[in-house]
């Protein structure tokens, strides 16, 4: 597979690591009243789609740069290549 | 034996002769010969033997499809069995073998099998090796191991070489007849970055076989004079020799480029190369493969594809036979008949299933129409012919024509799923092709020379102007559209004798029907129930006619049965090319510590770390074993000094303004109110809670951390860091590098070892216990202005210290650390000595922290911040991890002081039965104190931190041995911790 990166271009997949779902960027907040139950869900619980599916993959042979890769798992297109940190800042992350 | 079937014309070099050896015999050919076409022209009939019933067996086709003549090539180390020899391009001193009989090839003892054929028919392993059941091991198997398998492996390592190379282009062409050199044509003459690859030595594909006209020439002078322009044009790369055998995601192909099988000696060069090729768009032109017609005794020797026949005739000037007989259901298979006669070659008869007036005659041919073959006669060679309307044809060969199948193959190596096409009785790609790809030609059901012509320049330009390239004016050259009719004939019902459909897996239209019968209905059971379709063709002339006898009993269509799913590779391709250069210790290189050549040349053993070779002790003349020399390295260590290369703990460079806060989110602890100048032990929980890893984060300045982590984590936790950074807290400033190969580190340890470092550590620098105390830290010069950085940390429980310098100056420090301890009788220690040392201080490593442990267990809960943010933290109080009763790490001794323990034991209660309910903990790490003069353990016990003193049985069904074990603190040496203090 070829992984279109955002700052370096056209990658072959080998370069990268895969990791997994990128709901792993949606950490729960620790203060909540109901956080075992979230980190419990953030730990276990997973979708498992057969068709387009948003993934963290780092690119560890590379620029070490953590991407939310969105494929198509049923076909391997891939639809849209992000930086990671893009995505979390996006979201509202913070310290 | 001469050259008896050689007949004129051909691509082939007469002016040179080549000499080869087959089953000893010495024959001879001309470059341009396959080993196929050789052996033919020296009227060899018999090359092998069927995998199962041990039937003799002849060459079939004259291409990769081949099923029947496999031959081991080459000796000794160089041996390679299972090569296809109509693949084999023929060189003097070339030596081949036939396989796969006992005995001679022309008395093969295994031949007996053809007449226990009633007992092996499919399935036979499963119904026949039942009874009795302790046969299986005994008896059954080692027969059945012996007898089956084709070829035999050298069994020695394989001597040649391979490489692994990358292309990119704008078009891949892939496969090189007509319409395969219309798109590169085309293409090319665009100006587009082209690639032309053909698994064939001499570009042109079946235009070197047929007799067919071209724009006014013969089709392969045309296919030699395009082959000649695209080999001057600088944007062309052909690959002849070249097997595109996988079509991979995102227009990535496979390709196996054989280099040097040629030649009688690779002098060096790679073997093969296996090429990954990215290419933008491709054509696949790969053609078509003709298939037989099942009747009974289809596998004679002399029994040949009609198309390879022509191949033989025209493109190697060899007959199979002096009277060659023709049997066909389609227009296609007269061609063989009229190019056989315009050699001089008897035809002896034409035999067509169809029911229509002859497309021509021949003198001294006898013509049937609406007839077959439905026997044969000659066992080791084709004697006659019997057809169905009584009459016997005396013929040395049959060349059968069932049709054609176009090469779908790589069209459905992304799953796409081919079509039936009812005018060519066959099946073409489908609409889900593999992304950037179009068919062209006979791959695309384009049967016709002209068409398939036309096609591939059409397919060209369609690519370009994706591309974006203007398309140069081409015009293919004038051909005609030859007749291709085709009837739907696929065997002849005979219950009597045995119809062949896979000739390579000796499987019969019996075997499908006994299949069908059975209940393995669908395609893929059919296959791997009776093995049609398998080893190394493939099915690649087999797969149709099965799929029409397993439609015809199942009351389906062809469609309907389908295929059974395409996967990559198209051809064989050798493991050693798929291994390329990463063989032996190339497949995981080691990395070597910056000291590795001074241990060498001081007696050390190494062991494998990870990656890292590590000393793991230093023998002195007069030692005996190992334990003698890591005792004394551990005792000399607590009395003197030690020295210990511990650079391979990975080690990661924290910088920015939040490097503390960063810290305080990654540790279970809290870094950010670190003094700068001060080091403390970390410990890294997993999200679920369980540790991760450990190590000590010293603080050089404000904004300026450097973290170590376990030689094993090195990766992962950097990994895991820039996730945290990245994707968990982006706002942060902080910012990470592995530095882990950037410096050279040691530990100094043992009570002589400031006075050690004072000689080594530059003088202004004070090291004394009131300046530089326990986990102090500082950037430093050592050895006369080197710089580097000494960290006040013990691992050994010691007064002890690391000291870092550039990775450059590992080598001479080690040396410059051993010089200045010559007064000290200073020991350079390998990691067995470390390990006791750590065992004798209660400090966990990999053993302890294997993922099943957590800070509660391993006695550090209280690490574990609850006040502020970090990984693993939540989870770590599930009610499970923390309850009372859950094992805890403790300290071991035998009760009986002779005696070893023996890690991966568990305990039982004195008095309880060994059973898992019983089963209260486990020994994790076992080592022989010298400094206590027995043997220590560590290990986790439910409640074992309420139960020093205790006395349980340590239990290894696996060794067989029971003990009594002690419960004790873990902190074996110096519980208080005085000597690191000191």
């Amino acid at each position: 597979m070829l992984i279109d990166h955002p700052l370096l271009g056209p990658r072959d997949a080998a370069e990268f690591v895969y990791l997994g779902d990128a709901c792993l960027i949606d950490r729960p907040d620790w203060t909540a009243d109901d956080a075992m139950e979230r980190f419990h869900d953030y730990g276990y619980v997973r979708d498992n789609p057969a068709d387009e599916h948003r993934e963290l993959w780092f690119h560890e042979q590379g620029d070490r740069s953590w991407l939310v890769v969105t494929r198509n798992v049923s076909t391997h297109e891939i639809l849209r290549v992000e930086l990671a940190r893009d995505v979390a800042l996006e979201r509202g992350q913070d310290g | 034996m001469s050259q008896v079937n050689r007949i004129s014309g051909g691509q082939i070099d007469r002016g040179t002769e080549l000499k080869f050896r087959f089953n000893g015999k010495w024959m001879t050919g001309h470059p341009g010969d396959t080993l196929a076409s050789a052996l033919i022209a020296n009227g060899q009939k018999l090359v092998g033997r069927s995998f199962k019933y041990h039937r003799p067996r002849g060459i079939f086709t004259a291409g990769p499809e081949e099923p029947n003549a496999l031959v081991e090539l080459r000796d000794k180390a160089h041996r390679e069995p299972n090569t296809r020899a109509t693949m084999v391009e023929l060189f003097d001193g070339l030596w081949a073998t036939s396989q796969n009989h006992r005995g001679s090839l022309e008395h093969d003892l295994l031949a007996v099998n053809d007449w226990f054929a009633p007992f092996l028919s499919a399935g036979f392993y499963y119904k026949t090796f039942m009874w009795p059941k302790a046969f299986w091991e005994k008896v059954y198997e080692p027969i059945i191991r012996s007898a089956a398998g084709l070829g035999r492996l050298s069994m020695q390592d394989d001597p040649d070489t391979y490489d692994k190379g990358f292309l990119h282009c704008d078009l891949l062409v892939i496969g090189s007849g007509p319409s395969g050199l219309t798109a590169a044509l085309v293409a090319a003459r665009s100006g587009a970055r082209v690639i032309l690859a053909d698994e064939d030595f001499r570009m042109g594909g079946r235009l070197n076989s047929e007799t067919l006209d071209l724009g006014g020439m013969p089709g392969s002078d045309w296919a030699a004079q395009a082959v000649s322009e695209l080999s001057g044009m600088d944007n062309v790369r052909l690959m002849s020799r070249t097997a595109v055998y996988g079509a991979y995601d995102h227009g990535i192909y496979g390709a196996l480029e054989r280099c040097t099988d040629h030649l009688a000696s690779s002098d060096g060069k790679p073997r093969q190369i296996l090429w990954r090729i990215y290419s933008k768009r491709a054509v696949l032109a790969a053609g078509s493969t003709e298939r037989p017609i099942a009747f009974a005794n289809n596998d004679r020797p002399g029994l040949m594809l009609a198309g390879a026949v022509r191949s033989y005739v025209n493109r190697f000037g060899v007959t199979p036979a002096e009277d060659v007989a023709v049997f066909t259901n389609n227009d296609d298979g007269w061609r063989t008949a009229k190019d056989l006669a315009e050699k001089g070659v008897h035809v002896a008869a034409i035999i067509d299933t169809r029911d229509r007036a002859p497309l021509f005659s021949l003198p001294d041919a006898r013509i049937h129409m609406g007839a077959a073959v439905r026997d044969t006669v000659g066992r080791k060679g084709m004697k006659s012919a019997i057809l169905t309307n009584g009459q016997v044809i005396p013929c040395g060969a049959l060349a059968v024509s069932g049709g054609w199948n176009p090469n779908v193959h790589l069209t459905c190596h992304q799953r796409g799923k081919p079509v039936w096409r009812d005018d060519i009785c066959a099946f073409v790609p489908g609409n889900a092709l593999p992304v950037g790809m179009v068919v062209a030609g006979a791959a695309n059901g384009q049967m016709t020379l002209a068409a398939a012509l036309n096609e591939g320049a059409d397919a060209a330009r369609k690519q370009l102007e994706e591309l974006g390239v203007v398309a140069a004016e081409y015009d293919p050259p004038q051909a005609e559209d030859e007749p291709r009719e085709c009837a739907a004939f696929w065997h002849l019902a005979n219950d009597k004798k045995r119809a062949w459909l896979d000739l390579q897996n000796d499987v019969t239209v019996k075997d499908v029907k006994i299949a069908n019968a059975e209940g393995y209905r669908s395609v893929e059971l059919l296959k791997r129930y009776t093995t049609l379709g398998m080893a190394t063709d493939q099915g690649k002339t087999s797969n149709i006619a099965g799929l029409a006898v397993l439609a015809e009993e199942s009351g389906k269509t062809i469609p309907e049965v389908g295929t059974t799913i395409f996967r990559p590779p198209y051809t064989p391709v050798p493991i050693g090319a798929l291994a390329g250069r990463s063989r032996g210790k190339d497949f995981r290189p080691y990395r070597l510590t910056p000291s590795h050549r001074w241990a060498e040349a001081h007696g050390a053993s190494f062991v494998e770390v990870g990656n890292w070779l590590r000393a793991e002790w230093y023998t002195q003349p007069g030692e005996k074993g190992w334990r003698d020399s890591v005792d004394r390295e551990a005792r000399m260590t607590r009395q003197s000094v030690g020295i210990c290369d511990v650079t391979t703990l990975g080690k990661i460079d924290i910088q920015g303004r939040d490097a503390g806060a960063f810290l305080d989110k990654v540790y279970s602890n809290t870094f950010s109110t670190l003094p700068v100048g001060k080091v403390r032990y970390g410990l890294m929980l997993r999200e679920d809670g369980m540790c991760y890893d450990d190590g000590t984060t010293a603080r050089l300045g404000d904004t300026h951390y450097v973290m170590t982590t376990t030689t094993a984590n090195a990766v992962l936790v950097y990994r895991r860091l820039e996730f945290a950074r990245q994707c968990l807290w982006p706002d942060m400033d902080v910012h990470l590098i592995s530095v882990t190969d950037g410096w050279a580190q040691f530990a100094v340890a043992g009570p002589n070892s400031r006075a050690l470092l004072r000689k080594i550590v530059d003088q202004e620098h004070d090291i004394s216990n009131d300046a530089f105390p326990f986990m102090a830290c500082g950037e430093i010069t050592a050895c006369g202005g080197v710089p580097a950085r000494l960290f006040r940390i013990s691992f050994s429980g010691e007064l002890a210290y690391e000291i870092a310098v550039p990775s450059r100056y590992g080598n001479a420090m080690v040396a410059a650390l051993m010089a200045a301890g010559q007064e000290f009788n200073a020991v350079p220690y390998g990691t067995e000595a470390l390990g006791v040392m750590r065992i004798e201080k209660g400090h966990c490593t990999g053993n302890e922290l294997n993922g099943q442990t957590t800070a509660h267990s391993i006695g550090l809960g209280k690490m574990v911040s609850q006040k502020k943010e970090c990984i693993g933290n939540v989870l770590s109080q599930r009610h499970a991890l923390i309850a009372e009763d859950v094992e805890r790490l403790v300290g071991l001794r035998p009760v009986d002081r002779g005696r070893g323990l023996i890690a991966g034991s568990h305990f039982i209660a004195k008095g309880a039965s060994k059973k898992m309910a019983n089963d209260q903990g486990w020994i994790t790490s076992v080592a022989y104190s010298p400094n206590l003069g027995h043997s220590i353990g560590l290990g986790f016990l439910k409640r074992g931190h309420e139960r020093m003193g205790e006395i349980v049985r340590a239990v290894s069904p696996i060794h067989g041995t029971e003990m009594d074990v002690e419960i004790v603190s873990a902190h074996f040496v110096d519980p208080d911790g005085e000597r690191l203090r000191g």
